[in-house]
């Protein structure tokens, strides 16, 4: 089992990673493409097959130190 | 008067830190490993810059679980000063300790150089012996020190004097030029509602004798001890 | 999964000849396994054995007083600076990796010359680097010299800022020859006293063999034999996975258990796993020693599943090191590591057998003699012929070079001439601050670093407070070695020698990096056997052993061969704090002094040739360099040195690339004082004395060696000219120092430059140069 979790920069705070990536986008001509955000993504490998028992922990987690509320959002899925 | 600077794995601005405390300052110190879980007998604590735990996940993230850091959050509710510097500052601010986060310099490269300090607050444990007018040159070298709050945490700080040091030019004015990492308000350092605990990006221990070219990170080492002088004398 | 059958095709695809596949032969009695292949195959490549170049390294002066480990003898030389305290030191390429995936090769490069040093039981407390690429901005291959540059300075920054050591020196080429074939060359100095030397030697019989470090995988398989080999378009595809990835916090934590596991005695025997990894660690530590070492595979840590015992013996995966403690003091290694949170484990023994025995699951993969494996690689003397370009070379005459129409134009191009602009680019990136001992930072002729008591490794007997001062550089100028291999390889080293006499310091001992194209090629052969020629002879004239280095051959791709780059890395002492000297002007009304002769007037080139304003302004790489004449240098570097010793000098810069007129608009503006804020100071100069010996270009520009631009106070000028006159070198007063300009006269021509234009053309040239 395992637990795919991505983290992206909250909308409000500065992203000079998805300026540049955009800008590079567009210079390569990818032309019209819209505002570009850089996160992360994670892979946890979770041991049996109860996702629901697991989803508490992964929350819990994501909000402690897998990402920081004060900048970042966070979403996941057990699968 | 005993000083406590951490140590984490990797943290690499342990031993500058503890030199200007021994060497520059005559005081005692020593390093605290992040796995001990005493303070008792340190007067103040220096969480120092690196690169702790690689900076892996986000800078500070880990650190700040370290057993080490339940003890400081104690050590500071009990009004006693804690100074983060570079990589502590970013520590102090994940464990909440310190409002805002650090984030990527906005020119996405590391940067390495001397730059200008206007001191906001004169009167604050940190800064009362930097003479007003004073510009401070000290080095800076981060690669995430772009200070984020929103904008109502942003006017508390302004308004509460809390604040501490903003990046300025040769001539202290404020400008986009002389802020090298794209950080809000041109802030480079703040403190908590209580005052005793602050955090500054640029490194005061690098920039502590003439011969590395300023002395005027000093001036912030000094403010600290006289600060403390005057706190273990009123608890005597 | 049985290992493939040993034919002709997989030994040749090993890189060994039929020749050496029979010396294998012989010095087993059988035919070797797979294992074995692999092993002897890493261990003999040109990267690992020196081969085809180890009769011209043994021609290096190696020795003085003050050497206390010497080239050839560990991973890094050891060199004494008083008061019972020593500097371990070496350079180190990266080369092959770095052209196929940037920023992890020059990052893991970092990595290994940390560890060369850190293995010798020194504190790791500096590093510089010496990087090469194709032009940049403009050019067909501009964008991917842009990508590689872009990508090594980040590997370097990360690597380095990460693991906490100021990168604090170094030089920036950019040349065609490059293009395919960057070069990326590090360097790292530590500290450590006397007794606190670590050998990589496994003695003992009975000793525990510790693998310490994290898990090995398959990261870097035949990277050795990889770097042996020229650099083809299907090479860079397949190679992709032979480059390792490096992690700069393990390193860290690695160094600093090791460090602690020294001061507590436990140790005999101590190697990083670099080049080669295991098997190079295993055999080198054994040969040394004159024991055996066997070792169980399936004890080592790994984090592949399936490994072979081929892939484990030959990975390179990063900061890993062995480990050979007395038996019986066990228990340290596993404290320490255990505290660090550090991955551990007990491999092997040390025997008595002198051969080197792996074993996997209890059967034996490998059985070889240590010795005969480490020291008896074939040695190869490849022939050399003088190649047929240094013929137009020598012909060539200043007379078919149209004069300069715009000398004043013409400095600003040099002045942002990338190879010539501002490094701050690159500087900015590196922390090179941190450690509390950067004195001089880069942007000056030589860095200095403040050796303190927190320098040196744990459990240093002695606490007191001795400060010591040591000076750095590293240069090559590889057009005039192209150009004149034995003449360019003499000047590397003599440039090293005057940047470090500029900072007021004596050289101790240098390191080098002989990057050259594929020895099998008699003319790319000759200029290496001409280059070792003249750093040799060099190096023995300014006192200064080689303590170490390294080769990187095979530098070539379907462009072509670089041009012959043998890069110098000179450590000087400097005696007092006060006698460190920057190189830029620095009070109103100072005097501008020319030491050395302003033209060599037995050069037919008059400093033209070779020089960056021919390649610049007339796009010509050729003309016979500018002569070295190394007793001239010495006296010159002895009088500055005496001058500066008795504070007569307030700067000192000296006349490189771009001559005369780079160099003194070089003293006015490049001071940095803080982000954004420079310190300009402008000069009056006049060279009209010597406007009727040389053509005005030559003058300004003409790069004749055994020059050095000073400034001293009004009252101090009579005393440096006569001074000088007596110790038999030329000083003339050609200027004073003052005003928002910097004004050369020479004869009717007079040239102005507005100091913030200068400034800003050099300063800003290499990020405009990116921004295209």
């Amino acid at each position: 089992m395992k637990a795919n979790i991505i983290i992206t920069p909250k909308k409000a705070v500065l992203d000079p990673q998805g300026k540049a990536v955009q800008n590079a986008l567009e210079q390569m001509g990818y032309k019209g493409i819209g505002t570009v955000h850089v996160g992360k993504y994670l892979e946890i490998e979770l041991p049996g097959s109860d996702a629901a028992a697991w989803r508490g922990q992964i929350d819990n987690a994501c909000h402690r130190i897998l990402s920081n509320p004060l900048i970042e959002d966070y979403r996941f899925e057990i699968q | 008067m005993n000083i406590a600077v951490l140590q984490f794995p990797a943290s690499n601005c342990d031993q500058d830190a503890l030199h200007v405390v021994q060497n520059v300052l005559g005081l005692s110190g020593r390093l605290v490993w992040h796995k001990e879980n005493s303070l008792a007998g340190f007067d103040a604590v220096i969480i120092p810059g690196g690169f702790s735990y690689g900076d892996y996940l986000r800078t500070g993230a880990i650190a700040r679980f370290s057993p080490i850091m339940g003890t400081v959050r104690d050590f500071a509710a009990g009004g006693a000063p804690v100074l983060g510097i570079c990589n502590g500052f970013q520590i102090l601010c994940e464990a909440g300790l310190l409002p805002g986060a650090l984030i990527r310099n906005r020119s996405l490269q590391f940067r390495c150089e001397h730059v200008f300090l206007k001191t906001l607050t004169p009167q604050a444990p940190f800064t009362n012996k930097i003479p007003p007018e004073k510009l401070l040159r000290l080095p800076i070298a981060h690669g995430e020190g772009c200070f984020f709050a929103d904008d109502a945490t942003l006017d508390q700080l302004q308004n509460e004097g809390r604040i501490l040091w903003q990046y300025a030019d040769e001539k202290g004015d404020l400008t986009e030029r002389s802020n090298p990492n794209g950080s809000l308000r041109n802030i480079a350092g703040v403190c908590n509602e209580a005052r005793n605990v602050a955090g500054l990006m640029p490194h005061p221990e690098r920039a502590s004798e003439m011969i590395l070219g300023s002395a005027d990170g000093r001036l912030i080492f000094e403010s600290l001890v006289a600060w403390l002088e005057n706190r273990l004398a009123q608890a005597a | 999964m049985s290992d493939p059958a040993i034919t002709p095709e997989l030994v040749g695809q090993h890189n060994l000849s039929p020749e050496e596949y029979d010396k294998i032969k012989g010095i087993l009695g059988r035919e070797p396994t797979y294992t074995e292949l692999g092993i002897f195959s890493v261990m003999w490549s040109e990267h690992c054995s020196y081969k085809n170049t180890r009769p011209l390294l043994k021609t290096f002066p190696t020795r003085s007083p003050r050497v206390l480990v010497g080239a050839g003898e560990e991973n890094a030389g050891i060199i004494d600076i008083g008061d019972g305290l020593a500097i371990a030191f070496k350079i180190e390429s990266h080369n092959h990796p770095s052209a196929v995936e940037p920023f992890q090769g020059a990052a893991t490069g970092v990595g290994g010359i940390i560890r060369d040093i850190f293995t010798m039981g020194a504190r790791p407390v500096c590093a510089l680097d010496s990087l090469r690429f194709g032009p940049i901005p403009e050019g067909p291959g501009a964008a991917n010299n842009r990508r590689l540059f872009g990508g090594v300075v980040s590997g370097i920054a990360h690597y380095g800022n990460c693991f906490g050591i100021p990168t604090i020196a170094g030089e920036v080429y950019f040349d065609a020859c490059y293009e395919g074939n960057p070069l990326v060359n590090v360097f790292c100095l530590g500290v450590l006293r006397h007794e606190q030397i670590a050998r990589g030697a496994a003695k003992g019989a009975g000793n525990p063999v510790f693998y310490v470090g994290p898990a090995t995988g398959r990261d870097g398989l035949a990277g050795a034999a990889f770097a042996s080999r020229d650099l083809t378009e299907e090479s860079a595809d397949q190679q992709r996975g032979a480059v390792q990835v490096g992690d700069p916090f393990m390193e860290k934590l690695v160094c600093e258990a090791c460090l602690e596991l020294l001061a507590t005695d436990a140790v005999t025997g101590i190697q990083d796993m670099g080049a080669a990894g295991l098997t190079c660690s295993t055999c080198e530590t054994a040969a040394r020693a004159g024991t055996g070492i066997e070792i169980e595979l399936s004890l080592v840590p790994q984090r592949a599943p399936g490994m072979t015992p081929y892939e484990i013996m030959l990975s390179e995966s990063q900061e890993r090191m062995l480990i050979i403690v007395k038996s019986g003091r066990e228990e340290e290694v596993k404290r320490i590591f255990d505290k660090w949170d550090l991955p551990w484990a007990l491999i092997g023994r040390v025997t008595d057998t002198g051969r080197m025995v792996v074993k996997h699951n209890g059967a034996v993969v490998a059985d070889i003699p240590a010795k005969k494996l480490a020291d008896e690689a074939p040695v190869y003397q490849p022939e050399a012929r003088e190649p047929a370009y240094l013929k137009a070379v020598r012909e060539f005459s200043l007379d078919s070079v149209p004069l300069s129409g715009d000398p004043a134009a013409d400095l600003k191009r040099l002045l942002a001439w990338p190879s010539i602009a501002s490094k701050n680019w690159v500087y900015r990136q590196y922390d090179h601050t941190v450690r509390d001992g950067s004195v001089v930072c880069p942007g000056s002729d030589a860095a200095v670093i403040r050796i303190k008591a927190d320098s040196l490794p744990p459990g240093a007997a002695d606490g007191s407070a001795v400060e010591k001062y040591i000076a750095l550089t590293v240069d090559c100028n590889a057009a005039y070695v192209f150009l004149d291999p034995y003449e360019g390889a003499k000047i590397a080293v003599a440039e090293a020698a005057r940047n470090l006499a500029c900072a007021g310091a004596a050289p101790l001992g240098a390191t080098d990096n002989l990057n050259f194209g594929n020895p099998h090629n008699p003319e790319l052969f000759w200029q290496l056997k001409e280059s070792v020629r003249g750093l040799a002879e060099a190096c023995r004239a300014f006192n200064a052993p080689v303590t170490g280095g390294n080769c990187s051959l095979y530098n070539q791709s379907p462009g072509g061969p670089i041009d012959p780059t043998p890069t110098v890395a000179l450590v000087g002492l400097i005696e007092k704090p006060e006698h460190i000297t920057p190189q830029w002007f620095k009070d109103e009304g100072d005097v501008i002094i020319l030491l050395g002769d302003a033209i060599d007037l037995e050069d037919p080139m008059r400093g033209l040739g070779g020089s960056t304003w021919l390649q610049c302004l007339r796009g010509l790489k050729t003309g016979l360099p500018p002569r070295c004449d190394l007793e001239k240098e010495r006296q010159l570097h002895n009088t500055l040195r005496a001058f500066i010793q008795c504070g007569l000098i307030k700067s000192a810069h000296d006349c490189s690339e771009g001559g005369l007129a780079v160099a003194l608009a070089e003293s006015c503006i490049s001071q940095q004082f803080a982000r954004e804020t420079p310190r300009l100071t402008g000069a009056q100069i006049d060279l009209s004395f010597a406007a009727d010996s040389a053509r005005l270009d030559a003058l300004l520009f003409g790069e004749t060696q055994g020059r050095v631009i000073v400034s001293a106070a009004p009252l101090d000028v009579v005393k440096v000219v006569e001074r000088a006159r007596i110790l038999g070198v030329s000083a003339l007063k050609i200027g004073v120092v003052g005003g928002g300009e910097l004004t050369i006269k020479a004869g009717a021509w007079e040239g102005k430059w507005p100091l913030a234009q200068l400034h800003d053309l050099w300063w800003n040239a290499i990020a405009r140069a990116m921004a295209s």
